[in-house]
């Protein structure tokens, strides 16, 4: 017998042990003022994109942070680069360059993979 | 609404503005959204005011697009914009002009990179100098062509024609005033007035007799986006976001809007009528829609340029009700018939919103 | 015991305590101020955090315990100071000069102008208002918005010039996240139909009773709190204030239409102390506040012989704090005297 009626849930806990920094690193490296980021939400608060799509600067951040690199693909096509994210910020983070920098390493990465 | 307020705010954000010998360089897209815009740009600065204005038609895009949309990488887009000052200075010439916001936005960018980076900026010339063998000096002034007119406004006022001014009842125009992104988001104080209060288009309006509304949404993007419009799936994202901006707007009544980049008049302009007829409402008076101007074009009709000459029909909005209250006078005859006379053909006309 | 003299710049709550130790064991005490009254800042305000306790209660027993013999030089400016002799001569624009042995700076703080946060609206929007203004409205039982109206619904906006690159203030001011709890809860008490909301990005309750107060605010009035900064504010047709910020917690954007809008201010250096600082050559820190000889061991000394600080002028502090500031600030200057008699 297989069906029972029910399914046994998959565990929806975010596996921190195998966090990849390798991404966070990158973006560090080249756009540094990513690591002063206090989560604060000025950045999704003034977003036309957050507006309309799932999109937030801040959470994308926290992936980045966490290696959650999976979500960020989708994430930055959102951004308009606009700016006012980066007027905003209390914590003087270059918002359009981190983007910048994701699109273009993600890009890259893309074309190795083809 | 304190107006103190904000003066005392615009007095933080003054710019420098050359005072003459402006090497003027077209934008990609402005002269198939808004014709008439740039010439008259010329017209006002060069006849009007008799300012010498130099052009090259060597001058290429900036590659901003290409740049926003991740198709051009950043060092190609500085070689190419290294190129262009490299024309100016060629013409023996130092105060650069762009007509478009997004180039405006990346020359300032470039520029501060450069500013903080010297290394880039030798690596940039270097890269120029072996594709083209040319060298170039860096813009002494570099000002968005709006922030020409709006240093010259009062002049423009003194020869005016014709004013923001209701001639009927004697009211001042009610007049939205929407700024390109990226004309100060990025750096505030490269921007007349700066970024929250922007004066640059204010100014103008004060000064031709309009009244500037302040509204909730006047700092929200008008959706142009690069991508979000490109991609015509994406294009329900753009349209909701100058949705946001009319429905905001519209309650103050405004009896035209005013713009300085090349995105954002072709967008209010073109999504009003789109949101018009799929969402069956009227942001105007009457079924009517919100007439949207370039600049160049307001300070046109002030200076009392043929409407037509100015590229007016070749608006989605209709501009006449604007006309009128301003007490321009045209040949609605001669509307859709181009600079030979030949009929250039009529828009249909829309199934909800009225035109006329 | 010699007898020595301090001149004591600023009358606040710091000023006042160091001069009363002082003038205790025996010493003789100028004080300066700019202003008209004796006691800063806490002469503005109302109820104290955390234990709602009236102002006045303190600063009258600060004021009488003050002994007659102090000489009290308000509505003074300092023009310069000067070592003379071994002296510190200070010039101000009364006839006489003030000669002393030692300098104490207890200039205290000057509140964050809001007018700097452009995208707030302060001074253009008519129902933004700071903290001090909604102190004063609910001292004056005038808590209405701008049209006179009474208001349904009130934002507190934390951390308005402080945590902010943009306005240079990169540092925490300690006090007005308590502050807004403690208006929050005053507003609830004057008008329990109004709703408040305190935007935050952390909440500071770090002294003693002030975890209290929080959750007295959650669980006895109601008080709600949106984990988002203020991102910008506009004002809508009504002069309502519209509120546009990340639910942070939820992780979507939010507006608000709320009827008064309420910034709470942070501390900076006291704008009329900055000039006698750069004067003496003072040190200051990157969020421009006196650094003191050596922050952990040497709090109230500076790198000048003979001149000390007290209170708000090296950084935010709450009222105790001030006080025990300025009490350990009299022991240093003792001290100080006392090595210079040693040496004689
Ligand atoms: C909004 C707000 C609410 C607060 N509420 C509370 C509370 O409820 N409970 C609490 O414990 N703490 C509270 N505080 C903190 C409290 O106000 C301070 O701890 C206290 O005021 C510090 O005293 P001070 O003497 O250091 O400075 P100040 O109070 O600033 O006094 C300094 C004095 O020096 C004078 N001065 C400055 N420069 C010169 C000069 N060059 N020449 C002459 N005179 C000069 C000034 O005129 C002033 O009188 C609050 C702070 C803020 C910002
Ligand atoms: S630049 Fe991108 S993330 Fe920032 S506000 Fe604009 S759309 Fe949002
Ligand atoms: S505004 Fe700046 S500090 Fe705040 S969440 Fe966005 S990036 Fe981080
Ligand atoms: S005490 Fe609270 S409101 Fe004040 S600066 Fe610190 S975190 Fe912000």
């Amino acid at each position: 017998m297989s069906k029972f009626g029910f399914t046994i849930l998959k565990d929806q806990q975010l596996d921190y042990d195998n966090l990849s920094r390798d991404l966070a690193l990158h973006i560090q490296k080249t756009e540094p003022s990513i690591s002063s980021c206090m989560s604060c939400g000025s950045c999704a608060g003034s977003c036309s994109a957050s507006r309309f799509t799932q999109f937030s600067f801040r959470k994308l951040v926290i992936n980045i942070q966490r290696g959650n690199d999976k979500q960020i693909v989708n994430e930055i096509q959102k951004c308009m680069l606009c700016g006012k994210c980066m007027l905003v910020c209390p914590r003087g983070v270059n918002t359009r360059n981190v983007i910048y920098q994701l699109r273009k390493v993600l890009n890259e990465k893309k074309h190795h993979e083809v | 609404m304190k107006v103190e307020g904000k003066r005392r705010l615009w007095q933080d954000y003054q710019k420098e503005v050359a005072e003459d010998k402006f090497f003027y360089v077209r934008s990609c897209i402005r002269q198939t959204f808004f014709p008439g815009s740039e010439r008259a740009f010329i017209k006002i600065i060069g006849t009007e005011l008799g300012k010498e204005i130099n052009e090259d038609p060597a001058h290429t895009s900036c590659t901003g697009i290409g740049y926003h949309t991740d198709i051009v990488p950043f060092e190609t887009t500085q070689t190419v914009v290294a190129r262009q000052f490299s024309l100016m200075t060629e013409a023996g010439l130092e105060n650069y002009v762009p007509s478009c916001i997004t180039s405006f936005g990346l020359y300032t960018e470039i520029l501060e990179t450069w500013e903080h980076f010297p290394l880039i900026e030798e690596q940039i010339r270097e890269n120029l100098y072996k594709a083209t063998q040319r060298t170039f000096n860096k813009p002494k002034n570099l000002a968005h062509a709006s922030d020409v007119i709006f240093k010259f406004r009062h002049e423009i006022a003194a020869k005016a024609k014709h004013k923001l001014i209701d001639v009927h009842t004697g009211r001042p125009l009610r007049v939205v005033e929407h700024i390109g992104c990226h004309y100060s988001k990025m750096f505030p104080h490269k921007g007349i007035g700066g970024a929250e209060y922007p004066y640059v288009l204010a100014g103008m309006v004060e000064a031709w007799g309009g009244e500037v509304i302040d509204y909730p949404e006047r700092r929200h993007c008008c959706g142009f986006g690069f991508r979000q419009y490109l991609v015509q799936a994406n294009r329900g994202y753009s349209i909701a976001c100058s949705q946001k901006k009319f429905e905001s707007m519209q309650p103050y009544e405004p009896d035209m809007i005013i713009t300085n980049c090349p995105g954002c008049p072709m967008f209010l302009d073109r999504w009003q009528y789109v949101i018009g007829e799929m969402e069956k409402v009227a942001y105007g008076p009457n079924g009517q829609m919100i007439p949207v101007f370039t600049y160049e074009e307001v300070a046109g009709l002030v200076l009392g340029y043929d409407p037509w000459e100015l590229g007016l029909q070749m608006h989605q909005v209709n501009c006449e009700p604007v006309l009128d209250k301003m007490g321009v006078q045209y040949d609605p005859e001669l509307k859709y018939k181009g600079s030979k006379g030949e009929f250039l053909g009529v828009p249909a006309i829309p199934e909800f919103l009225k035109c006329c | 015991m010699l007898k020595r003299h301090v001149a004591i710049i600023g009358g606040g709550i710091s000023g006042l305590e160091a001069a009363r130790v002082l003038s205790k064991s025996g010493h003789e005490i100028t004080i300066f101020d700019a202003g008209e009254k004796l006691g800063g800042h806490v002469a503005q305000w109302d109820l104290l955090f955390p234990n709602m306790r009236k102002s006045s209660e303190i600063l009258t027993a600060l004021l009488n315990q003050l002994p007659k013999s102090i000489h009290i030089l308000s509505k003074t400016t300092i023009k310069n100071i000067e070592r003379f002799n071994g002296y510190y001569v200070i010039h101000s624009d009364r006839v006489e000069n003030v000669l002393a042995d030692a300098v104490l700076f207890a200039g205290g703080f000057d509140t964050f102008d809001a007018q700097r946060k452009e995208e707030y609206g302060y001074g253009i929007y008519d129902n933004v208002i700071t903290s001090i203004e909604l102190e004063n409205k609910i001292k004056d039982h005038r808590f209405i918005t701008a049209q006179g109206t009474k208001p349904k619904r009130v934002a507190m906006i934390h951390c308005v010039g402080s945590r902010d690159e943009k306005v240079c203030n990169n540092y925490c001011s300690r006090v007005c996240c308590v502050t807004a709890v403690k208006q929050a809860i005053e507003i609830k008490k004057t008008s329990p139909e109004t709703e408040v909301f305190c935007f935050y990005m952390d909440l500071r309750m770090f002294g003693r009773h002030f975890e209290e107060l929080y959750r007295e605010a959650q669980e006895k009035y109601g008080i709600q709190f949106i984990r988002g900064r203020l991102s910008e504010a506009s004002e809508a047709q009504d002069k309502t204030i519209i509120v546009k910020a990340e639910d942070t917690l939820l992780g979507k954007p939010l507006k608000m239409n709320v009827d008064l809008m309420v910034l709470m201010v942070g501390m900076e250096l006291s704008k009329a102390l900055v000039p006698l600082v750069e004067k003496m050559q003072l040190e200051v820190g990157d969020d421009r506040f006196i650094m003191p000889l050596d922050e952990q061991l040497y709090p109230n000394q500076t790198k000048k012989e003979g001149v000390f600080v007290a209170g708000t002028c090296t950084g935010p502090k709450n009222i105790p704090e001030t006080l025990n500031d300025a009490r350990s600030a009299a022991v240093s200057i003792m001290s100080y005297f006392d090595q210079l008699s040693n040496k004689n």
